[in-house]
């Protein structure tokens, strides 16, 4: 089993990988983590992570610069049902459109808009940067055995923009920053956190061990 | 809830700790990356590291450590110290670092901070300011950024500063008090809560920590949305978990997760 990490140009991609890694290792039958650019590693793969940093349309550009893994990664998501975990931009993307300073369109596997995030607030700032709890929205296979609500454990946030999504039954989970932020969303074989499990301790990688034994 | 973050502040050296840390076993207590993987143990919010390094040569010591570190420990991993180029922000976020902090090279050049912003986003890029109480003739004391460790004075005003820089992109500003860094007598409270109060982004309070009020003032009087300390941390007077319990005794939401 492989799961393929993508690899366009984004900056936490070496934390990204070294947690999967680290999830991987604590499981019975150990799945080989692959940071990749080509294709079609990423269309053979069983599994595909697609981190993200930075700004919605130089993340969008990123994939878009590397032939074919657009087609590649829809093919394999969409088509042959791969489990997929978008982190941060890489969850933004999943979206319809990104509207940081300029519109641009996602991936439209999840109905709705990158907006930024507006705390009601005026003490909150933004980015909304560091830990947050999580509030469960829908049970899902990533989130067994996760101890979310006020008392539970938190997730490290780093972003001004979220996905806020047309469809409720999209969002996993939301966090509380001067309103609801979007914090986790899952449709058919993908799941996608704005928060980064791979910054947020055990409680980031026993998601990620979740996502990894999931099978849809 | 969003929570306060607590964040110890590691110096190095051409790869070793400055001073050393001495708060649990460690097999060395001058390797930056066995005190990275105590701190996470301990359950520190991030981990800044402040690279002293002087020569060029030994620069390529620190990105071993990162990558080291990072490869080590899931948490949030600042670093700063001689960023001056946009090659080298890169290459620290490529061996694992989630924010970069730039310092005098955003005071000589403000543009860097815009072209950093824009290549890597602004969330992490974060501005640290070393500011000093300047006496004026005739009128109010004002805070002025010094550079080169509190050496140089530049004139500009600490506030404006800010200001200007959060323009161009920073997503955090690092506020060291020159005059408190190393008195143990707290934070400078009345340049933090200026800044924090005048800026979107958050402001992370550093310099002078002495005791746990100190902390839990930063936040209460300083309005800052974390708390950077040292030597309390590194030589055992406290641990991570009893600043955070007497931040929530005080008040103040922290998150205990084991």
């Amino acid at each position: 089993m492989t799961v393929a990490i993508i690899d366009y140009g984004s900056g936490n991609l070496h934390s990204a990988a070294k947690a999967f890694e680290r999830a991987a290792r604590s499981m019975d039958d150990p799945e080989a983590i692959k940071v990749t650019r080509d294709p079609d590693a990423v269309y053979r793969a069983d599994r595909i992570v697609l981190p993200g940093v930075g700004a919605f349309a130089d993340c969008r550009r990123g994939v878009d610069a590397v032939d074919g893994m657009l087609e590649a990664l829809t093919e394999a998501v969409r088509v042959k049902a791969r489990p997929f975990f978008g982190i941060c931009v890489g969850m933004q993307l999943m979206a319809t459109r990104g509207k940081e300073h300029v519109t641009t369109e996602g991936f439209d596997w999840i109905a709705g808009d990158v907006v930024k995030i507006e705390p009601r607030d005026e003490n909150l700032k933004v980015p909304h940067m560091g830990w947050n709890t999580l509030d469960l929205v829908r049970e899902h296979p990533v989130l067994e055995r996760l101890p979310l609500g006020p008392k539970g454990r938190h997730a490290y946030f780093v972003h001004s923009y979220h996905l806020a999504p047309a469809n409720e039954a999209d969002v996993l989970a939301r966090a509380e920053y001067g309103g609801p932020v979007t914090a986790i969303v899952g449709k058919d074989t993908a799941v996608g956190t704005q928060f980064h499990p791979e910054k947020s301790q055990r409680f980031g990688l026993a998601l990620i061990s979740n996502f990894l034994k999931w099978k849809p | 809830m969003f929570k306060v973050r607590v964040i110890p502040c590691l110096d190095v050296k051409d790869g070793r700790v400055v001073k050393g840390v001495n708060f649990v076993d460690l097999r060395d207590a001058g390797d930056p990356v066995e005190a990275a993987i105590a701190y996470d143990a301990a359950g520190a919010d991030e981990l800044t590291f402040l690279d002293i390094t002087a020569t060029h040569e030994n620069r390529g010591i620190m990105l071993d450590v990162v990558r080291r570190t990072a490869e080590a420990c899931f948490m949030p991993l600042t670093v700063g110290g001689g960023v001056r180029t946009v090659d080298d922000i890169k290459t620290l976020l490529r061996s694992g670092a989630d924010k970069v902090s730039i310092n005098s090279a955003a005071v000589s050049r403000r543009e860097f901070v815009k072209e950093a912003a824009e290549k890597f986003g602004e969330q992490c890029i974060v501005v640290a300011i070393d500011a000093k109480r300047v006496k004026r003739a005739g009128g109010s004391d004002r805070w002025e950024i010094f550079t080169h460790g509190g050496r140089n004075a530049t004139g500009i005003d600490a506030i404006e500063y800010a200001q200007e820089v959060v323009a161009l992109g920073a997503g955090e500003i690092l506020l060291t008090s020159m005059d408190r860094d190393g008195t143990r007598q707290g934070f400078d409270l009345p340049i933090t809560r200026a800044i924090a109060d005048s800026v979107s982004v958050p402001v992370i309070a550093s310099g002078g920590v002495g005791n746990l009020d100190h902390l839990v003032d930063g936040v209460r009087e300083g309005h800052a949305t974390g708390v950077l300390a040292a030597s309390i941390f590194h030589f055992g007077e406290f641990t991570i978990r009893q600043a955070k319990d007497h931040m929530v005794r005080a008040g103040l939401p922290m998150r205990l997760d084991p």
